[in-house]
């Protein structure tokens, strides 16, 4: 990728502008270094998901918008979703039912490790990474919600993405789960330099990201 | 009361395909006292080994049925995973049910039209290069390998694939999945196939499967289109079923049982290609190869939707303008005239066809719908509403061969002395058409919110009331759509009406069909324009009464 000086690393999110029928649904110029978490935060409806839409690449043709976005020195504004290198996280783990907890992480896993045993090692580190060594020929369906999303963490992170967006990614969780995971979840992400976009309405999110807090509506 | 109901719906479903079943299977094996036999033996099994080209009839089948099966599924797959959600998808999907309401006779001559030698295409090609004098000697309709016949199915079978898939793919989180496999850097097609299609698969598992029963033992498209010598088996099961002589029928017997057996092969190999199909996904996906640059086979896919759409559509359109064409010499791409006179001379024959049809699809609709709706509202009042394991029971009609249990019942009827009767065909019209009535009715029904019914209930009224004055009335968009489909459904079954009729219910299905051999090309266009015309007629009017009953009703109208 093209790395340039070390002032333009992160996610530039340029004097970005999202209409919806001609009405303004949001503005923000904001630049996330890396390692630092942007918290988005609001009621819901009011175009929090859609901001993640647009930097995802997945704006629906009702919406119109302006602006740029820049990961790295690169400008991903116009490329499809599957050339950002942007990692996601959801509400849910969305593992794929019909593959091991390894293979859900294989899925992830980048295709330039080749040789089965080194994508076993490789999944195998990723796993000892979240405490949860020899799980990897587990059914994700036997996996509590803390499992499973430590799980979803690890596949995103082995795609070796440039930034994270987490979307409302600890809502599901209980309350003491979801601090371990909250903080799991930004440690990993300042140990790989990325920077995050979280969108939340939970203040306590924000609280724990401690960065950058942007309120909308 | 009520119970009435999922009971005679369960016999409408299982009652005739059991007794058919089991009126082929005794006279298979030599027993049929009717006709003064009740040995068991295998002779008509022998019989039906020494009939010349067998093994050849067999192949058809199996392969056509299979490659058919096969194809429009990966069409379907690979054109969903690959525009879902865009504005390209979102004009195909509009003409969904338009090309799914063509019936497969009149799809299958439109088809003969565009692609025969006389063809339209080769009038096009003949008047673009000047080579051509005569139509040339291929036999590209009734081809030896059953090419166009398969053509003749995938067209008619994608449409009705992707109107399942569409209806499945709100229950896989295809939104979320999307974006998952996007962001971990797969290709939409991969991404897919890995985070949808096992879900979305499951989902439409029961319909493929139903797609294969009838596409290996299909005869009005394979009549039209398909080979003659030999000619699939379930044609050749068909013609010996109406030979004179009576021996026959125990042949035809023993052949159906032999259809069954091709039938269920073609599901054993379909289950293991479903095995190996999962196991080199599971390959694929642990290596991790993202497949990125898959934009030329999601034009591929969108291409080649576009073009079975097309086919159908140009091959309506071409039976139109046989119907009213006058002169028409080769290579000319259209005709020296126009002329209503195949209309006006249209035989009584057919006139009295177009009634039956009105009347056995407008009867088997509107049963079917009272019969839905008595099950779904038993449902509703049972200790836990909601659809229920049931809807499985709805596929066993559509995945037994017609022609095997057809023919059974229609030995069962004429012993009772019922064959060729209005009600023994409305019957088995009613067998194919209420599965899908209440599999279009069964979504819209449990999606209505339950609320409006306990609200009305918690003011002191019965459920009665809740059913009549409340649901029924909010529900009337999608009951007089699911009316319209099985009417559709109706209109379009020739082999129930043909074998159980015996002749005494002709229709407009019925005599397109046997215009095939005929060839007179005019009033095959407009035998075959009429039998396509009706189902449109169907929607039409289920759409202006939908329309009417929600004139003042704004929020009525966006509804289903």
């Amino acid at each position: 990728m093209s790395t340039t000086d070390s002032a333009e690393r992160g996610l530039i999110l340029h004097n970005v502008t999202i209409w919806l029928n001609g009405r303004t649904l949001l503005s923000l110029d904001a630049t996330v270094r890396p390692g630092e978490v942007l918290t988005v935060m609001g009621p819901s409806g009011i175009g929090k998901s859609t901001l993640l839409a647009f930097v995802g690449g997945f704006l629906g043709h009702d919406f119109r918008a302006e602006g740029r976005i820049l990961l790295n020195g690169r400008d991903i504004t116009a490329l499809p979703p599957d050339r950002r290198s942007i990692g996601l996280l959801f509400q849910d783990a969305l593992l794929l039912p019909h593959l091991s907890v390894g293979g859900n992480l294989m899925i992830g896993l980048s295709p330039d490790i080749k040789s089965r045993a080194a994508r076993r090692q490789a999944v195998a580190e990723a796993l000892a990474e979240v405490g949860l060594d020899a799980f990897a020929d587990r059914d994700p369906a036997t996996l509590s919600g803390g499992q499973g999303a430590r799980v979803a963490l690890m596949r995103t992170l082995l795609a070796r993405p440039e930034a994270l967006m987490l979307d409302e990614p600890f809502s599901r969780l209980d309350a003491a789960l979801r601090q371990q995971v909250r903080r799991l979840v930004f440690e990993e992400a300042r140990k790989y330099g990325l920077p995050v976009l979280l969108v939340t309405h939970d203040p306590a999110d924000a609280e724990a990201a401690g960065g950058r807090i942007v309120e909308l509506g | 009361m009520l119970r009435l109901f999922p009971i005679a719906a369960f016999f409408v479903l299982i009652a005739p395909v059991a007794a058919g079943l089991a009126g082929v299977f005794l006279p298979a094996f030599g027993y049929l006292p009717v006709l003064g036999r009740s040995a068991v033996s295998l002779d008509a099994f022998a019989d039906v080994m020494a009939m010349p080209g067998l093994g050849r009839s067999i192949l058809l089948s199996l392969g056509s049925g299979l490659a058919a099966t096969a194809i429009s599924l990966l069409v379907v797959t690979l054109f969903v995973a690959g525009w879902r959600g865009t504005r390209v998808f979102a004009a195909l999907e509009r003409l969904v049910s338009p090309l799914l309401s063509v019936p497969h006779a009149a799809a299958a001559f439109g088809l003969a039209f565009l692609i025969a030698p006389s063809g339209f295409l080769f009038r096009l090609g003949a008047e673009a290069t000047g080579l051509l004098e005569r139509p040339p000697d291929l036999l590209i309709v009734n081809d030896r390998l059953g090419i166009a016949m398969t053509l003749g199915l995938i067209v008619k079978e994608i449409p009705f694939l992707l109107l399942m898939t569409l209806a499945a793919l709100p229950q896989t989180r295809a939104g979320e999945m999307e974006r998952m496999t996007a962001s971990l850097g797969y290709g939409r097609i991969v991404g897919f196939v890995h985070g949808i299609l096992p879900a979305l698969y499951g989902q439409i598992r029961l319909a493929v499967l139903a797609v294969l029963v009838f596409s290996t033992s299909v005869v009005d498209v394979a009549l039209i289109l398909g080979p003659t010598t030999p000619a699939p088996l379930a044609v050749r099961i068909l013609t010996w079923q109406q030979d004179a002589d009576l021996a026959m029928h125990f042949t035809a017997a023993a052949a159906a049982v032999l259809q069954i057996g091709v039938t269920v092969l073609a599901l054993v190999i379909w289950l293991i290609g479903e095995r190996v199909f999962g196991f080199v996904c599971r390959v694929v996906a642990l290596s991790g190869w993202r497949a990125r640059g898959d934009l030329a086979m999601r034009r591929l896919a969108a291409f080649v939707m576009a073009l079975s759409a097309a086919i159908v559509l140009a091959g309506l359109a071409l039976l139109a303008l046989w119907s009213v064409a006058g002169p028409w010499r080769f290579p000319d791409p259209l005709p020296a005239g126009f002329s209503l006179s195949t209309w006006m001379r249209m035989p009584g024959s057919i006139a009295a066809a177009f009634g039956h049809s009105l009347m056995l699809a407008g009867a088997s609709a509107i049963l079917a719908v009272v019969l839905a709706l008595g099950s779904l509202e038993y449902r509703v009042r049972s200790a836990r509403p909601g659809p229920g394991r049931a809807l499985g029971v709805l596929y066993v009609p559509l995945l037994v061969p017609q022609i095997a249990f057809l023919f059974g019942l229609q030995i069962l009827f004429s012993y009772l002395g019922f064959d060729g009767a209005f009600l023994a065909v409305l019957l088995v019209h009613l067998v194919f058409v209420f599965p899908y009535v209440l599999l279009s009715l069964s979504d819209p029904w449990w999606a209505w919110d339950p609320r409006y019914g306990h609200a009305v209930r918690a003011l002191g009224r019965s459920p009665d009331i809740v059913f009549w004055r409340v649901r029924l009335p909010m529900l009337a968009r999608p009951v007089l759509t699911a009316a319209a489909l099985g009417f559709a459904v109706s209109i379009a079954l020739y082999l129930p009406t043909l074998v159980i009729g015996a002749g005494r219910w002709p229709t407009v299905t019925t005599e397109a069909v046997a215009l095939a051999s005929g060839g007179d090309p005019r009033l095959i266009g407009a035998t075959a324009l009429l039998q396509a015309l009706l189902p449109f007629l169907g929607f039409a009017i289920a759409a202006l009464v939908a329309a009417f009953l929600s004139r003042n009703r704004r929020l009525m109208r966006a509804g289903a």
